[in-house]
């Protein structure tokens, strides 16, 4: 059985996560309308280089935390919605996907809603980082200074979702 | 006591290692247990107001005490996605 939350260096697949995403309700199994889904994809350019690929590092076990607090703050905000979310890591070329976020829901508004504000919610606290080899060099990619507790970072992904 | 220091990404890159054991104060917290290691590691410094910590796998303020034994985390923004 696929789990709702994973992190690691298989390569993603859509279908068993759909799959886990509708198929984990229990009795409620059955209800689903919807399952928005999210892949972010390794792109070949990023500010004005040419990018050859990537590579992730995680720090797994907190990422795997940082996955259940944004489900939990999923649940809390569309009660309905049911979340998996899988990040690779290791080496991925251009075109594969990075991060799969799946989002069941009886309608199709709180999926929607509930995969864009998880997408935000891991960039901004999973503590996860891209390594980009471009064409002449590599670097470090850094974004956000993860902080669960940021009430602003937070409020900023409910908006993106809400919009 | 002694505790051990995960670094990950260019911290990683910085001090060269991924995991360092380190002897510390017995009243340390994370934030004494960082300033030891940017003492050791001076491109460190550049970090001081970007990292985020957590204690044993879960998120902690830099404020935190540590105990014996605990696995002491450094992390630089991250960028998952």
């Amino acid at each position: 059985m696929t789990p709702l939350l994973a992190i690691g260096p298989a390569p993603l697949a859509l279908e068993p996560i759909v799959a886990a995403v509708t198929e984990s309700r229990g009795d409620g199994r059955g209800t689903d309308g919807a399952v928005a889904v999210f892949l972010g994809t390794v792109r070949n350019h990023n500010v004005g280089r040419s990018v050859s690929y990537l590579v992730y590092e995680a720090f797994e076990p907190l990422a795997l935390r940082s996955f259940e607090r944004i489900s939990t703050e999923v649940t809390a905000k569309w009660p309905g919605v049911n979340l998996a979310v899988h990040h690779r890591t290791g080496r991925l070329e251009i075109g594969e996907a990075s991060v799969v976020i799946a989002a069941a829901s009886a309608h199709r508004a709180d999926a929607f809603s509930a995969c864009r504000y998880t997408i935000e919610r891991v960039k901004q606290i999973a503590p996860i980082w891209k390594r980009e080899f471009f064409e002449g060099g590599d670097v470090w990619i850094e974004g956000a200074t993860a902080d669960p507790d940021d009430e602003v970072a937070r409020a900023k992904a409910e908006r993106a979702a809400c919009a | 006591m002694r505790v051990t220091v995960r670094l990950f990404a260019r911290l990683r890159d910085i001090t060269g290692a991924s995991e360092l054991g380190r002897d510390v104060a017995p009243d340390a917290t994370i934030r004494s247990v960082w300033r030891q290691l940017v003492a050791e590691f001076p491109d460190l410094r550049d970090y001081e107001r970007s990292i985020s910590s957590a204690v044993n796998a879960d998120y902690a303020r830099m404020d935190q005490k540590v105990s014996d034994g605990d696995e002491v985390a450094f992390l630089p923004p991250v960028s998952g996605g």
